[in-house]
């Protein structure tokens, strides 16, 4: 396994390296834009196609999820939870089609973190002023350090589970299909063919199972739980 | 030779480090089981049960993903190499 690889640099600030990861998100970002403005091209106040049908079912389904979890003073952060949970989940699932996934790489998850970060703090000083903001952190005075500490481990826990999930995926998948490869090269050894022999015969079925698991559930359950942590902790910060 | 040394401590470690795998396993485990106690006494909950439970064994992953990320820092990443 190695890291993404750079395809270019820019060359300005001493370099600004482009990888695959960067690029894959653009591709995500065309794909996403082309499929919202096809969904609501063309809207009208009664719908009658099933292309705005749908578009409106999705949009109630994230507006529903986002009142019921942070309740109706926050429904304004609705549409930046989708976009999170559409670029994470596309992102996981982009694995499929052979791309790597933009979620295997620590600085997109720790970026998505961060924004989460800014987001809890921006509200907490909004809801109870710079004073009640820094007295958050000294509720029982003792316990500063932990406090500031555990606020910091926030994001940084957030973003190395989805990373973790997603690049442990891609790890376990490389080691088995590494595995299946010899053990295939090893059973044909029977047959005197070079070329028979070097068909991978067990690498066909089986890790599609395994994939069932390691991109579909876990790409789904990670964006969900990256969501959920957001507004759980955007919601608590202005209690 | 010192190469030969950090290598070896190094696949070592993390393997030591998975060891975290343990601890996320039994609360994983444990929450699964709570659940399907909760299921069985409340069938017509299952759909909040089903995603309070998932919510919680993804938080209670953590630990065993620290883990994780410290095995595939030695492996893929390794620090100690460049101190030689």
């Amino acid at each position: 396994m190695n890291g993404p690889q750079i395809y270019f640099t820019i060359p300005v600030l001493g370099g600004i390296p482009i990888t695959e990861t960067i690029v894959n998100t653009w591709i995500l970002i065309a794909f996403i834009t082309t499929v919202c403005i096809f969904l609501t091209r063309g809207m009208k106040i009664i719908p009658t196609g099933r292309r705005q049908q749908i578009a409106e079912k999705l949009v109630t389904m994230l507006y529903n999820l986002v009142e019921e979890v942070m309740g109706k003073k926050y429904i304004k952060f609705a549409p930046y939870i989708g976009a999170l949970f559409t670029i994470s989940i596309l992102g996981s699932l982009s694995s499929l089609t052979g791309m790597r996934p933009i979620t295997a790489d620590l600085s997109t998850t720790l970026g998505w973190a961060l924004v989460t970060f800014v987001m809890v703090q921006v509200n907490n000083i909004r809801a109870h002023g710079v004073g009640g903001w820094l007295k958050s952190f000294t509720q029982p005075v003792v316990m500063t350090p932990l406090n500031i500490i555990s606020e910091i481990a926030n994001p940084i826990s957030m973003s190395f589970r989805h990373f973790g999930n997603i690049a442990a995926g891609m790890v376990i998948t490389s080691l088995i299909y590494t595995a299946l490869a010899s053990l295939s090269s090893f059973v044909l050894q029977i047959v005197p063919s070079v070329f028979i022999q070097s068909i991978p015969i067990f690498q066909a079925g089986l890790p599609a199972i395994l994939s069932i698991y390691f991109d579909l559930f876990t790409s789904f359950l990670q964006a969900y739980i990256f969501c959920m942590l957001t507004m759980v902790f955007v919601q608590s910060a202005g209690e | 030779m010192e190469k030969a040394i950090i290598l070896a401590a190094s696949a070592i470690g993390a393997g030591l480090a998975m060891i975290a795998g343990v601890g996320p396993g039994i609360g994983q485990g444990f929450a699964a089981g709570k659940a399907a106690e909760a299921v069985g006494r409340q069938p017509e909950a299952k759909g909040d049960i089903t995603s309070t439970m998932l919510f919680g064994c993804a938080v209670a992953e953590s630990t065993g993903i620290y883990g994780l990320v410290v095995a595939l820092i030695l492996l893929f990443a390794n620090p100690l190499i460049g101190m030689l």
